[in-house]
């Protein structure tokens, strides 16, 4: 027998055997792969801030007793009917088409109860999304699906979509297999093609176009509608500052981790920044402006629990919205439908080919069968619960930092665990005052 | 122009009176458009436009609109039943989205004229620029005089008549828009192709060069539409766009 002792085998960094799967896949098919959701490489998120608390320098509210407001206005620049929330947690844009109608009804039942507002997507606004939504946010994107100046008097507010967290400078892509007839009616196009979303507007190109754009978007709706713009973290410190130059009564930026219904990994992985690297430049710019907190700022992108929505407000957001999470909330990824998802060749927690439309649970296909599995009155009243708890977690901080309103959190109250998270955020490395990139050693 | 002055507008119309004008030379737009947007039918003038932006815009309701002079930027955006004539020309983005009614161009477009327009007439008396059509659904758009490149940009559906040329890459990514052009077309995008032209198509354009007034036969326009060969992903295709 040998004895010559061996060394372990060892796998390549580089190459590893995720790559070396994806090298594969390519090879074989010739196409790169698509997938929803947002970014799953680590990258510096909320997770490396920490609040500090109170201390003897800093009195706390008391939990159970003293009051800490969590209630947010939208759109009091020029809107002459701003939004008023609940909450300052709120539903992104999803469309239908990407979405079952129960997901979409499903989500706007638990805003509605949760006293917030969720938003159309890609493909038009549904009657259901409609009735079941006290607030609505309709979206005007490039493709302009469905489009029309009826939707435009019923929503309760504008948002032009000009970039994605997980896709800054691309457009939307939905299969074939999700073009049913009534999403094609919706979105004039012959069923079971693959639609594409343009990357960009088609009637304007640049800020000073934006600024008479969205005059007309005002003049159609009788200036009452709060005009957001959705911005991917790609240069959150200027196309702040030119959201606000074209007229902007909130914007609403969207970070790497930010999903989308399907897209290139390659683009999902490889364009735009972090959301804990976009929310500091985009205040910024508000900053340097005069207009930090009379342009609202909403944040998205990897937004989970009631700490992350305390720490994106604490960076000056007046409030955030959540996607992936509010999927989740009603049922997506669940472990329940495990033998499914093991039959589709992935697991429970990992499945992102939402563009496929073979969704086990329910939420990301046109399939009846499938929809079915969603009851959206269950399915609203978990997503109702899901923010009830993120509101709770979110004053229990502030209340924790003395804070009687979730917008009294600031900087000064987070410190960081990593070198790369202090530099983004701008608050010190746990345990000294040194704030990378602003001076000192 | 307050509720009240509306609403005597509309008892004024109702009796047969003459078109009312109104001058923009001391009328903001927003009474402007709120005042047309009120209205559900009628005549009205509208002088000295000096190039305002989103003139005549979202209206919903079978009103005469008559714009003398040009305008700026989305003239007669998003309209519905009204029809609107322009005396001179107009900005980028005229009739965007147009959902129903008729525009009427004297003069040039500039770019994006009916862009993402769902439905109605949009005609263009002298030559429209880039991007005319782009991502048309359903909008029929006549051009009397030449177009500029990438017009009917993934054009989804409705009818593009071009009396003169086309520029470069017409048609490109075209979906199921109907392309007729009677001069030359400097050349024509990914999936976009020369179509036989039949007998219903024949029928289709001579209804709309009456329409618009549009003194040419149908027998002189060539059809073009999509090779429908991008409709669904294929690796071997990557290359045509």
């Amino acid at each position: 027998m040998d004895q010559t002792p061996h060394t372990l085998p060892r796998q390549s960094w580089t190459f590893s055997n995720e790559i070396n799967s994806e090298i594969r896949r390519a090879a074989a098919t010739g196409i790169y792969d698509i997938r929803g959701g947002g970014a799953k490489r680590r990258v510096p998120h909320f997770d490396d801030l920490l609040f500090l608390g109170a201390s003897i320098s800093r009195y706390p509210l008391e939990g159970y007793r003293e009051k800490c407001d969590t209630s947010v206005v939208l759109g009091t620049r020029f809107a002459k009917k701003p939004i008023e929330l609940k909450i300052p947690i709120t539903i992104a844009g999803m469309s239908f088409g990407a979405l079952s109608a129960h997901a979409k009804e499903a989500l706007g039942r638990g805003a509605t109860m949760a006293g917030t507002s969720t938003t159309t997507g890609d493909g038009g606004m549904t009657n259901e999304e409609r009735g079941h939504s006290e607030k609505l946010v309709y979206q005007y994107l490039p493709s302009r699906y469905g489009m029309n100046p009826d939707d435009l008097r019923r929503a309760d507010a504008i948002e032009i979509v000009v970039g994605q967290g997980a896709k800054p400078g691309g457009g939307g892509m939905l299969l074939g297999q999700k073009i049913t007839e009534r999403v094609a009616k919706m979105r004039n196009l012959p069923m079971g093609i693959d639609q594409r979303s343009a990357c960009r507007h088609p009637d304007w190109t640049g800020p000073d176009d934006l600024e008479i754009k969205i005059l007309e978007l005002r003049e159609i709706t009788g200036w009452e509608k709060p005009i957001y713009i959705k911005i991917g973290g790609a240069r959150p410190y200027y196309d702040t500052a030119l959201a606000v130059k074209a007229g902007a009564d909130v914007v609403v930026l969207d970070g790497m981790q930010g999903g989308t219904a399907a897209t290139q990994d390659v683009f999902i992985e490889h364009v735009g920044q972090p959301t804990l690297a976009c929310i500091r430049p985009a205040v910024k710019a508000l900053q340097d402006l005069g207009m930090h907190r009379k342009v609202q700022l909403v944040v998205s992108g990897g937004i989970r629990t009631g700490a992350d929505v305390a720490k994106a407000l604490a960076l000056g957001a007046d409030a955030v919205a959540i996607g992936t999470a509010a999927l989740v909330a009603l049922g997506d990824n669940d472990p329940r439908w495990e033998d499914e998802y093991q039959k589709l060749g992935t697991t429970a927690g990992a499945y992102d080919d939402w563009h496929e439309g073979r969704d086990p649970a329910g939420i990301t296909t046109q399939d009846p069968e499938l929809m079915t599995r969603l009851n959206p009155v269950d399915a609203g009243r978990r997503l109702r619960n899901y923010l009830a708890v993120m509101t709770l977690e979110c004053q229990t901080i502030a209340r924790a930092c003395g804070k009687s309103h979730v917008h009294n959190l600031e900087p000064e109250d987070l410190c960081a665990l990593t070198v790369e998270a202090a530099a983004m955020a701008g608050v010190p490395l746990a345990g000294t005052s040194w704030i990378p990139g602003q001076g000192g050693y | 122009m307050t509720t009240m002055a509306n609403t005597q507008v509309r008892e004024d119309l109702d009796i047969g009176l003459q078109p009312r004008t109104i001058d923009m030379a001391w009328t903001e737009l927003r009474e402007l458009n709120s005042t047309l947007q009120a209205q559900t039918g009628g005549e009205w003038v509208i002088e000295n436009t000096r190039g305002a932006h989103a003139l005549a815009v979202g209206l919903q309701a079978p009103l005469e609109v008559t714009i003398k002079g040009s305008t700026g930027y989305y003239c007669a955006g998003m309209n519905k039943e009204a029809r609107v004539h322009v005396t001179g020309s107009v900005g980028p983005g005229v009739a965007e989205n147009m959902i129903s009614g008729s525009v009427v161009v004297e003069g040039d477009a500039s770019q994006y004229a009916g862009a993402t327009g769902h439905g109605g007439l949009l005609v263009i008396k002298g030559n429209a620029s880039s991007r005319c059509g782009i991502s048309m659904k359903g909008i029929d758009i006549v051009v009397h005089g030449n177009i500029g490149h990438m017009s009917a940009f993934m054009a989804q559906s409705g009818n593009l008549v071009v009396l003169g040329d086309a520029g470069d890459a017409l048609g490109d990514s075209l979906y199921e828009a109907r392309l007729f052009v009677r001069g030359k077309v400097k050349s024509l995008g990914a999936d976009c192709i020369e179509k036989e032209m039949r007998p219903e198509h024949i029928e289709i354009l001579r209804d709309l060069l009456a329409r618009a007034g549009a003194d040419a036969r149908p027998e002189e326009f060539r059809r073009y539409g999509s090779a429908r060969k991008l409709y669904n992903f294929n690796v071997d295709h990557a290359g045509d766009y």
